[in-house]
């Protein structure tokens, strides 16, 4: 039984984590309909500045990992809307397999300029916030554990008073649902556009440092299967559905870790495609999704 | 379409029949390059079949490819020992087990391409996309477990059977084999699906079935280039296969002008050339690429080569 509630944490707290990544892919999907394939290399900048900033701030300070946490999405922010305003507008008349392939170039292009910059080798993540494990019976719970269920819990609820209460939110949301009708409403679509991509880039950034956290070894290819996952977690809730992402990152993480911790670890990269095949052909709105019937 | 396509491919044949003979008066590091072209326009070109022609966006063709390279190199390590010993047979006796081996392989891509297909083409353009990727990411980490395969390790010591013979020959029999069905009878169902799924199916067209058949085909020559690959580097892991190179592929149909099979050769030439002519600056040729390419999708979003869009493309 404490086995179970270990496993449970543990796979809620990289499911905390797949969500935060999960929310980037679904808010540009919604607004733009495709897939930010260089998301997860924002992901692994965000990662990287953590790791730069860290040396700056004393270790094992509260103050210190916020301010961490706090440049670094402001960085991934500044990052992903350059991304956009480059290499996406451009595009925005263009078919969606070219903004796609432009995607999974800028996506290249991070991950090597990475590996020139900071060298392919791993590195260790300094510990920036400070370090404590606190013991319930059995079943451990790390600081760190807490820092990222904590820190994504305020940042899910920080997104849905965006998303939700505020002008910025609104026309999110409108653009989503008509792009041609809310500019007639006076949205500027690419104010709107821009501002979805430094939101969802911040929210990576902050993925990555708290997976940096947990698995603390970073290096340029870091964001790659993070980012596939998170993606699948997207499409597991329904793609575009907010509330759904977040849902669909936990419950990946936790079927993840549990796969991992049985016969079946080695197949653990696999169970995420496996769930994204399944849901694909029996439910390919995802769970909280509405399905729509394509009218000729 | 050249007027008499058969005499077209026996040329192209005779021609690697030639390359192959003067081979050894040419730079080897040229042969190689070569090859990696050669392998790449197979790839590129059964691509295209799926993605160009028939309009259905896939992910996994380096899944594939996997699989013929996995098992067209089993094949050889296990019949190569027992028929010809240590020293190894005539040319023709390796050639017609190799053959045999890159048929095996194609076939049980085919196979593979079949079982993935057939569930998955229900679906439409970003899932689809989605679900090969799946798929693809699926077959890798069942390589990986497999430990009579090699595991994650791969497998080694594959003979060196791949000649520039056997892929110049392969790559005019894929050329051959998708032009042709694309412009046969049969083939303008492909073109249908691709324009208008529901108009196709609307006039009775199984437009299930010509995803599946242009599947099934792209996938088998995939599963050859994974032979010819196996059998050129000599050794291959899981990890040679994974999304990176599916992706690499899709770029070059996409580079070369979706359902356009010379574009499509002319990129998957320049995208194999590029890495080897930027290699004097050696760490930063993979950055050059990757902003080459996003350069490329800005300046000419309907492909490098392709000079009909806006026409009757939808």
């Amino acid at each position: 039984m404490s086995e179970f509630l270990q496993q449970l944490l543990n796979g809620l707290s990289l499911g905390a984590i797949y969500a935060l990544i999960a929310l980037g892919y679904t808010m540009v999907y919604g607004v733009l309909r495709f897939i930010n394939f260089a998301h997860s290399d924002v992901f692994m900048v965000g990662a990287f500045i953590g790791y730069y900033m860290g040396k700056l701030v004393p270790e094992h300070t509260v103050w210190g990992g916020l301010v961490v946490l706090a440049v670094s999405m402001i960085g991934c922010a500044i990052l992903g809307m350059t991304i956009e305003r480059l290499a996406y507008r451009p595009l925005r008349s263009a078919p969606t397999l070219n903004v796609l392939i432009t995607a999974i170039g800028v996506s290249l292009l991070l991950e090597y300029t990475g590996q020139v910059f900071f060298g392919a080798a791993p590195r260790n993540f300094p510990s920036i916030f400070p370090v404590h494990n606190f013991a319930f019976g059995s079943v451990i719970i790390t600081s760190n554990q807490l820092i990222v269920i904590a820190v994504a819990v305020v940042l899910m609820i920080g997104l849905q008073l965006i998303v939700y209460r505020t002008k910025i939110g609104t026309a999110m949301r409108a653009v989503s649902l008509n792009p041609k009708a809310a500019a007639l409403m006076g949205v500027n679509n690419d104010v709107v556009i821009s501002f979805t991509f430094g939101l969802g880039s911040a929210l990576a950034a902050a993925g990555g440092i708290l997976y940096a956290l947990n698995y603390p070894s970073i290096d340029p290819l870091m964001g790659v299967m993070p980012g596939l996952k998170a993606f699948v977690a997207a499409i597991l809730g329904g793609i575009g559905n907010i509330p759904g992402a977040a849902l669909g990152g936990l419950i990946l993480g936790t079927v993840e870790t549990f796969v991992s911790g049985s016969q079946w670890s080695t197949y653990k990269d696999a169970i995420a495609f496996a769930i994204l095949i399944i849901i694909m052909l029996f439910r390919p709105a995802g769970l909280l999704g509405k399905f729509t019937v394509e009218k000729v | 379409m050249p007027p008499k396509p058969h005499l077209a491919l026996l040329a192209a044949l005779l021609f690697a029949f030639g390359v192959q003979y003067f081979s050894d008066q040419f730079n080897p590091y040229y042969l190689d390059v070569l090859t990696g072209i050669g392998i790449n326009v197979i790839l590129a070109v059964s691509l295209n079949l799926v993605n160009g022609y028939t309009g259905q966006f896939s992910l996994g063709h380096a899944g594939f490819m996997s699989v013929g390279a996995y098992l067209s190199a089993a094949v050889t390590l296990y019949f190569a020992p027992r028929w010809f010993g240590e020293d190894g047979g005539t040319v023709w006796q390796e050639g017609g087990l190799f053959l045999m081996a890159l048929l095996a392989g194609g076939l049980s891509a085919a196979f593979a391409g079949l079982l993935v297909g057939v569930p998955s083409l229900r679906l439409k353009g970003d899932y689809l996309a989605l679900v090969t990727l799946g798929f693809g990411e699926i077959i890798r980490v069942t390589f990986q477990n497999v430990e009579s395969l090699g595991g994650a390790l791969g497998l080694n010591g594959i003979p060196p059977y791949t000649t520039i013979f056997w892929v110049l020959a392969f790559v005019a029999i894929t050329i051959f084999v998708v032009t042709c069905l694309v412009n046969s009878t049969y083939g303008r169902g492909f073109l249908a699906t691709r324009d208008d799924e529901i108009a196709s199916e609307a006039v009775g067209l199984n437009t299930t079935r010509y995803k599946i058949v242009a599947f099934v085909i792209g996938a088998f020559f995939a599963g050859i280039a994974g032979g010819l690959y196996g059998h050129f580097k000599l050794t291959i892991t899981p990890t040679g296969f994974d999304f990176t190179k599916s992706i690499e592929i899709v770029v070059m149909v996409i580079l070369g002008g979706m359902g356009n099979t010379l574009g499509v050769i002319l990129a998957a030439i320049l995208l194999t050339l590029l890495p080897e002519v930027l290699r004097p600056v050696a760490e930063y040729r993979m950055v050059l690429y990757s902003f080459l390419l996003i350069v490329l999708m800005l300046a000419r979003p309907q492909g490098l080569f392709n000079f009909k869009f806006g026409k009757s493309k939808a």
